[in-house]
């Protein structure tokens, strides 16, 4: 049987991939622009289907505190959110890597900084790829570039959550999110009764039945064993860079320029591909899929036969300054943005290659 | 008579809940969170629910709860408990969720997450040690400090046209559509240690019975931060809090 | 085939929703789509529009420089995306309420003056129907067909009943529409 396509939103589809995966429980609050996908699981009461619990917090702190609950407790638990709300939830988000629970952080990004813009942004890389909280930690950062993706990348994002036992982020923006294109969805599985969690997650506070009590914090007040600790976690990511780098590569075979960019940027650069390839440039695009951990050896790889890197971005400068660290100054590296909520046009991002790097 | 035949079960007058471990308390002593402690591991011990219970530990004194109870146990920021006790319960309904927490912790950082918890009918106890002070970071000013009263960020006493005034929250929880108990208890004696365990084996029971929100405050005291004796402590909180926080049950639907 | 199109007025004409119709279309033909509003706070009053995509191939950006056809229903629209058709391209405008006509002589422009025959008929509601049958009258699209099934598939059954009343704009628009 064929399978079937619908056309959503991006939110909606992170919205029923949750529910068609099995999600065990959704927490967020409203804010632009992503609401849409608390709004879709209300509609959808899956509590009445899968038994899914879907709360709107009093706030996005709460939220994510009720993801720790949640996840510290062996469930698949998730919240949703935009920029000002996510740095809200940094806090909570900082716990749960200390804690190392699995989860999954959607992100649909709008400017900044402050209350800024209900429009799309990138400008969420830094806080995304760099920590965002306190402490020396890493999210696995998946960024999305399509509603198809936005759908994969739930189920994705907690594969690898639990796989690691450590947070999942889609960085998505507005863009992504507010955008409707055909997808997919997920073939629908079942929830995991008790005993599969247990089995699962044997370390979870699930009622200390015939083992001895299980404790979840990531407090640890003697520096030696909060040094191991750090250690510990160290060699959890450097096991995730080596084995979970994602990319894309478009047009890269012949090209002369590359195009570095994520999300919706790499999807406007690809018609910006299409254009400079009908004047005679060989351009193609380098597309990061997992932010953390970044494809480095990849794109240093590719970057070999190309005369000069341009990094879009919806930001003033933020990735530009991994894929420098990837190239290691080997090729000239220039950025292009648009700020503020504006996302820039295929032609401007083709302007910007010739000004930039063909001159 | 040899100490063996001293320790037999029929000799028995006393004993340590087994779910209350052998870990020595960091808490200082004439603390109250030891007692209460105690009667928690007590009623769950006696409900049949130690294989059952998730407790969740606040930021504050009480952080280490989980070093002496032998159930299982989360950490939460601080103020979070609520937040992180609704999402256990709601995707756990047949645990015995509490959280266990200062008044730093619940009347201050946590007053949005206390409320929108009781007011949503959480089925779940918060057990609510006021002491009136912050006891962890060295005795500084609490949200319910009273007026008048001295710590280490208001040395002059408590002024309201500075600090401000002591909240009552318990008395907050009780206008709350979701709660169904809200009771004021303390540990200075016997008499109120026995009151306090019925307040807490009722409010377990109402939250595994699926009746509502159950607060539980404990007015204790912090000889440490109050600079002074555990006895003189317990006379000043019988002479300055209970008038302040009067005890008893403020909110009972089950009646 | 590919056709880029922009639709663009204000909010509460209907500008989201024809677009979505027609995305959804495109699906009943097994096209790919891609339905891209500028979403902001405004419902009512404020400027709306959304950029359709319908295609035999991948789609690549969701955003786009040029356009192959521009629908129009209100001035500061017209003075933002005029100059943004391709060469060739078409511009449809609704007359009501432009004062100043599209003045390239490089594309095709056509007028529909929809908002008077849907006022006139009392067809206020299936407004954005006549302009998206003048569309298909230019550039065929979709077929009606798929409308039709598009319709039905996203509309409440309760509305079910109002499929033939937008039937019958479409074809009105069909008929009204003009070039100039």
């Amino acid at each position: 049987m064929a399978k079937e396509v619908v056309l959503m939103k991006g939110n909606e589809a992170i919205a029923h991939a949750a529910i068609r995966i099995g999600v065990d429980g959704y927490f967020g609050y409203p804010i632009t622009p992503q609401s849409e996908v608390l709004e879709t699981l209300a509609e959808q009461k899956p509590w009445e289907t899968t038994g899914m619990v879907v709360l709107q917090a009093e706030s996005e702190v709460a939220a994510i505190n009720m993801v720790y609950g949640g996840a510290s407790a062996g469930k698949m638990v998730m919240t949703s959110s935009s920029s000002p709300g996510v740095s809200l939830k940094q806090e909570g988000i900082s716990y749960i890597a200390g804690a190392e629970l699995p989860c999954l952080i959607v992100n649909v990004m709008r400017g900044g900084p402050g209350l800024g813009t209900i429009q799309p942004s990138q400008a969420d890389y830094f806080q995304t790829t760099k920590g965002g909280g306190h402490g020396d930690y890493h999210l696995i950062a998946l960024a999305p570039a399509s509603v198809q993706e936005m759908a994969d990348f739930v189920k994705l994002g907690f594969e690898l959550a639990f796989k690691y036992r450590n947070p999942a982020i889609i960085l998505a923006d507005g863009v992504i999110g507010q955008m409707m294109e055909k997808v997919v969805l997920p073939e629908p599985s079942p929830r995991r009764n008790e005993e599969q969690i247990i089995e699962q997650c044997p370390w979870a506070t699930t009622g200390c039945k015939g083992r001895k009590p299980n404790v979840i914090t990531s407090l640890e007040l003697d520096p030696y064993e909060m040094e191991k600790r750090n250690l510990h976690m160290i060699q959890k990511y450097n096991e995730i860079e080596a084995n979970e780098r994602r990319y894309e590569e478009i047009e890269c075979e012949d090209a002369e320029y590359i195009i570095v960019a994520f999300g919706s940027s790499a999807r406007i650069a690809q018609k910006s591909v299409e254009h400079a390839r009908e004047e005679g440039i060989k351009v193609g695009i380098f597309r990061p899929i997992t932010l953390w951990p970044f494809p480095a050896p990849e794109l240093a790889a590719r970057a070999k036969q190309a005369k000069g890197i341009l990094v879009v971005e919806l930001n003033s400068g933020q990735m530009i300054e991994d894929v420098k660290l990837a190239v290691e100054c080997n090729v000239p590296v220039h950025h292009f943005g648009r700020l503020g909520g504006i996302v820039p046009d295929p032609d401007e991002v083709v302007n910007a290659l010739k000004e930039k790097l063909i001159k | 008579m040899t100490k063996e035949d001293i320790m037999k079960p029929e000799n028995l007058v006393y004993q340590k809940p087994r779910l209350l471990n052998d870990n020595h308390m960091h808490y200082c002593p004439g603390c109250s969170h030891g007692v209460v402690h105690k009667l928690v591991a007590e009623v769950i011990e006696e409900m049949g629910m130690s294989e059952k219970a998730v407790g969740v530990s606040p930021v504050g004194c009480a952080v280490f709860m989980y070093n002496y109870l032998d159930i299982d146990c989360q950490e939460a920021a601080h103020g979070r408990a609520p937040a992180v006790a609704t999402a256990i319960k709601r995707l756990w309904p047949d645990k015995l969720v509490f959280t266990y927490q200062g008044d730093g912790d619940l009347a201050c950082i946590g007053t949005a997450e206390t409320i929108h918890a009781l007011n949503r009918g959480e089925n779940i106890t918060i057990i609510f040690i006021n002491n009136a002070i912050y006891g962890m970071t060295g005795g500084q000013m609490a949200p319910t400090t009273l007026l008048g009263m001295k710590t280490a960020t208001c040395p002059y006493g408590r002024i309201p046209e500075i600090h401000g005034y002591p909240l009552k929250m318990t008395e907050i929880a009780a206008t709350l559509e979701g709660t169904c108990y809200v009771t004021r208890q303390s540990v200075q004696s016997v008499a109120a240690i026995r009151k306090a365990k019925k307040a807490i084996r009722k409010a377990f029971e109402n939250s595994m019975q699926g009746k509502g929100s159950n607060l539980v405050e404990i007015v204790s005291t912090c000889n440490s931060g109050w600079k002074m004796s555990p006895e003189a402590a317990n006379k000043w909180m019988e002479e300055n809090m209970f008038p302040f926080y009067p005890l008893g049950d403020l909110k009972d639907t089950t009646l | 085939m590919k056709h880029e199109i922009i639709i663009a007025g204000f909010g509460g004409q209907g500008v989201l929703s024809m677009g979505k119709i027609l995305a959804y279309s495109g699906l009943m033909e097994n096209k790919e789509v891609t339905w891209m509003p500028a979403y902001g706070p405004e419902q009512r009053g404020g400027t709306a529009n959304v950029t359709v995509i319908v295609s035999d191939e991948r789609i690549s950006s969701p955003i786009l420089s040029k356009y192959d056809c521009a629908i129009i229903l209100n001035q500061p629209s017209l003075a933002k995306f005029e100059n943004k058709v391709k060469p060739g391209g078409i511009l449809i405008y609704d007359g009501y309420g432009i004062i100043n006509p599209p003045t390239r002589k490089d594309i095709k422009v056509y007028r529909i003056d929809a908002m008077d025959e849907a006022n006139e008929r009392k067809m206020a509601k299936t407004f954005n129907m006549i302009v998206l049958g003048g569309l298909l009258k230019i550039r065929p699209v979709v077929s009606i067909e798929s409308v039709l099934k598009a319709l039905k598939k996203t509309l409440p059954e309760r509305h079910h009943h109002l499929i033939p009343m937008n039937e019958e704009a479409i074809h009105i628009g069909m008929d009204i529409i003009k070039e100039i």
